[in-house]
């Protein structure tokens, strides 16, 4: 019963760890004031382009900032569509995700159920591991863990703690007045943009060189639409996202430990979905000024209008 | 060491859409100097600043700090040469705290930690200049007069020897207009030198050395103003002998026709924005609801005409109850409105002229017919409005954006006229109009009066007020600091009433 435990919390933080990834980077870009709907699409990229560059050339770090670059190639489209040409963010997010998982599909044909050769090995942290059921769970795991907590902390660290987050949360506040204290609004919202794209194309790396080894089309699997929904559960707060990344990734984890008990698969892989629903209730049920919301999120900003 | 002894702009002209804005101005300002910009709404005065400041490029002209010809082509240019504007709407991040805000300003913010290093600098220019600010608080928690202390400190912190203030008395009670007139003068005996822009005379004459009049993009005149007096300085900026020419008869009040017994309202943030409200108006009367903004104005207002809740209490017109009925049933039992911010809640500006002119009437029997609506009849209807209300219009089936304001607001006091309501509820109707307009629009206001009408006027403008209403109430935090009829000479007092610190009920 003990290994039981010990081994669904391990895997509740892998499945958490591409969710906590995403999560970080769509925060970091809506906090700038830019929704992206396009997280689901870049993931998928992410995925192949690291699936393909690993496979090609044996090295997966190789792959994994491949993955990065590609993923911040496509997050551009959104950038310059958004930023420049101040269009509708919905519609320009939504055509990134179809152009991405569109694009992934297509690359990623030949290479659909092949085997990845190498092996990321857990890593292991010297002394911690040691730990009785902690060790386990938390310090023997995937480096992309590792990365993603480490990551998620950075994050917060630069965006409460710098003069550069005091900018980017000021840009997604109020860009008018930003602007007038001489910062620049759109090269700020590009750099976001871009951030974002990138995080989202690793937690597509880990997905593909890491949790699954292999590549096959969908398997982003909607995870992308669960970080921007994690996005306001964890209050636009990479610290916050921690939990609420895990916490989704232990009711991936879920499914598959009460499939055993009878209950139909179909009804367990809605789980995750319905969860978010139903978080995503109560949360707007709540006092919308303490939901802590970027003020202009989503609205183009127009520079020296009248 | 003062990075500014003189300033002048030579020969600025600035033009929008073809339209001047400014032309061929000229303006000195040295050391020690407070230099008042007098004007109209539209005059000039905002957009030559923002010239000073970076934000717009003129389109001929130059800038000169100490007889030496500079470019300005941003904000971050401007406050190098050390000037600080504190625009007429803040530019602060209402969500973050105070810290933050002046961190996002300055420019000598640490990278690392920027809230922590700070500190020990700001508090130091506060105590320099003698007042004292919260730095942990959100912006959204605090009053008009502390969020515009920010703006200064802001501006002071990075090094501005001159400082533009445009309208800084606007959104303040005359107690915090008194305050930020004493800062101002000590920081004119620092050697600092200010702009101040205004559009009222009495603050230009107490705290000015010299004043600039602006009229339509042009300098009409400047002097010093131990030369001049008020009237002569009305003269020049309106470009007329008298500046209102408004007589309002006295008629005898008729039947109560709004009655509000004991009302509480919440605001948006959840806080109550009204406590315990009671006041009626009758026939032939005008009571004037005067305050800083922000005390539950437009709480009242959408309250009674249906938009917001009304937690308990009751609002009766002419004896039948419409606490809480819909906009519609409230509109049909005779209650007009003229809402605040004309361009967001009193028109559709993408809709034609003779779309708006029946926004609220579509639905009655003579516009609109089996579902259909009845457009000879709508635009008969619009025709007769425009010519009937001024609004100069190209034509009625333009975009009613296209409109000037005053325009704007003729056609929806003329809407909302039309159907002859008992109650009408003005909020600002006459906020950001030019003299002709304003006048016009007053004097349609007393029409109403004179015809049996009973009209709620909200204003900021405190000789609107005393001009139009037969009783005043002043609000102040949800609740009334005095009900007085217009001759009561306690009004005398009515800035303390805003402020909160007189109460006559």
């Amino acid at each position: 019963m003990e290994d039981i435990i010990i081994s669904v919390l391990q895997r509740t933080m892998i499945a958490g760890t591409p969710l906590l990834l995403a999560t970080v980077g769509e925060i970091i870009c809506e906090r700038s004031g830019i929704l992206n709907l396009g997280v689901e699409g870049v993931m998928s990229v992410g995925a192949v382009v690291a699936f393909i560059v690993t496979f090609l050339t044996g090295q997966p770090w190789l792959g994994v900032a491949a993955a990065i670059v590609a993923g911040m190639a496509v997050s551009l489209i959104h950038a310059f569509a958004s930023v420049t040409l101040q269009a509708n963010q919905v519609v320009s997010g939504l055509a990134l995700t179809m152009l991405g998982l569109g694009l992934s599909g297509m690359l990623g044909k030949p290479y659909i159920g092949k085997p990845l050769a190498i092996k990321m090995n857990s890593f292991a942290v010297p002394f911690l591991s040691d730990i009785p059921y902690a060790g386990k769970i938390f310090f023997n795991q995937s480096p992309f863990f590792f990365l993603a907590v480490g990551l998620a902390l950075l994050a917060w660290f630069f965006l409460e703690r710098t003069r550069f987050g005091i900018k980017v949360r000021s840009t997604g506040e109020n860009p008018g007045a930003t602007e007038t204290h001489g910062v620049n609004v759109s090269l700020i919202r590009y750099i976001c943009i871009l951030i974002g794209g990138g995080f989202s194309a690793l937690a597509g790396a880990h997905l593909s060189i890491s949790y699954s080894k292999s590549w096959i089309e969908g398997m982003t699997a909607g995870r992308g639409w669960i970080a921007i929904a994690l996005t306001i559960f964890a209050l636009w707060n990479p610290g916050k996202a921690i939990f609420a990344a895990f916490l989704f990734g232990g009711i991936f984890v879920l499914q598959y430990l009460l499939q055993p008990l009878g209950i139909s698969p179909n009804f367990l892989a809605m789980l995750p979905y319905a969860t978010t629903l139903i978080v995503l209730l109560l949360i707007s049920l709540k006092d919308p000024r303490k939901l802590n919301a970027p003020a202009k999120l989503g609205e183009p900003y127009k520079k020296g209008e009248r | 060491m003062k990075k500014i002894k003189s300033l002048e702009m030579v020969n600025i002209s600035k033009s929008f859409q073809g339209i001047f804005a400014n032309k061929n101005l000229n303006l000195q300002i040295k050391s020690g100097e407070i230099l008042g910009l007098l004007g109209e709404n539209g005059a000039g005065k905002t957009t030559l600043m923002n010239i000073l400041y970076g934000l717009y490029q003129p389109d001929s002209g130059e800038i000169k700090i100490n007889n030496k010809k500079i470019e300005i082509n941003s904000p971050v240019a401007s406050i190098e040469h050390g000037i600080g504007m504190v625009h007429q709407h803040f530019m602060l991040i209402q969500n973050h705290s105070v810290i933050e805000n002046i961190a996002l300003g300055y420019k000598d913010t640490p990278f690392f930690f920027p809230k922590i290093k700070i500190k020990e600098k700001i508090l130091e220019f506060s105590k320099k200049f003698n007042f004292p600010i919260e730095l942990s608080k959100k912006v959204w928690q605090l009053s008009a007069g502390e969020q515009q202390r920010i703006e200064i400190i802001k501006a002071l912190l990075n090094g501005a020897d001159l400082l533009i203030l445009d309208e800084p008395t606007s959104v303040l009670t005359p107690q915090e207009a008194k305050e930020l007139f004493v800062i101002l003068n000590d920081m004119k005996k620092q050697g600092h030198m200010i702009i101040f822009i205004s559009h009222k005379l009495n603050e230009i004459m107490e705290l000015c050395d010299r004043v600039v009049v602006l009229r339509k993009g042009e300098i009409i005149g400047s002097t010093e103003t131990q030369k001049t007096d008020k009237k002569s300085l009305a003269k020049m900026m309106i470009g007329r002998e008298v500046i209102f020419n408004i007589k309002k008869e006295k008629i005898e009040k008729g039947e109560t026709v709004l009655n509000v017994d004991n009302i509480n309202v919440v605001d948006d943030k959840g806080l109550l924005a009204l406590k315990n409200i009671s006041f009626n108006i009758h026939e032939n009367e005008i009571l004037g609801i005067a305050g800083v903004a922000g005390n539950g104005q437009k709480e009242l207002a959408e309250a009674i005409t249906g938009i917001r809740k009304i937690t308990t209490g009751s609002v009766t017109i002419k004896g039948k109850d419409i606490t809480n009925i819909s906009p519609r049933k409230i509109f049909d039992q005779g209650v007009s409105h003229v809402p605040e911010e004309r361009i967001k809640f009193g028109i559709a500006p993408g809709l034609f002229l003779y779309d708006n002119a029946i926004l609220k009437q579509h639905h009655l029997d003579k516009y609109s017919k089996n579902s259909f609506l009845q457009y000879d009849k709508i635009k008969t209807h619009t025709k007769n409005l425009i010519k009937k209300f001024n609004v100069s219009a190209p034509s009625i089936n333009t975009e009613i954006r296209n409109l000037s304001g005053g325009n704007i607001q003729k056609l929806i006091l003329g809407r909302e006229i039309s159907e002859e309501p008992s109650l009408m509820v003005a909020s600002h109707p006459t906020y950001g109009l030019d003299v002709g307009a304003t006048q016009y629009l007053r004097e349609q206001l007393l029409k109403i009066r004179k015809l049996g009408g009973a009209i709620l006027l909200f204003s900021e403008d405190l000789d609107e007020i005393f001009e139009l209403c037969d009783r005043i109430a002043i609000l102040f935090e949800g609740k009334f600091t005095g009900i007085l009829d217009a001759d009561d000479k306690r009004l005398a007092d009515i800035g303390l009433m805003m402020a909160g610190s007189l109460n006559y009920v």
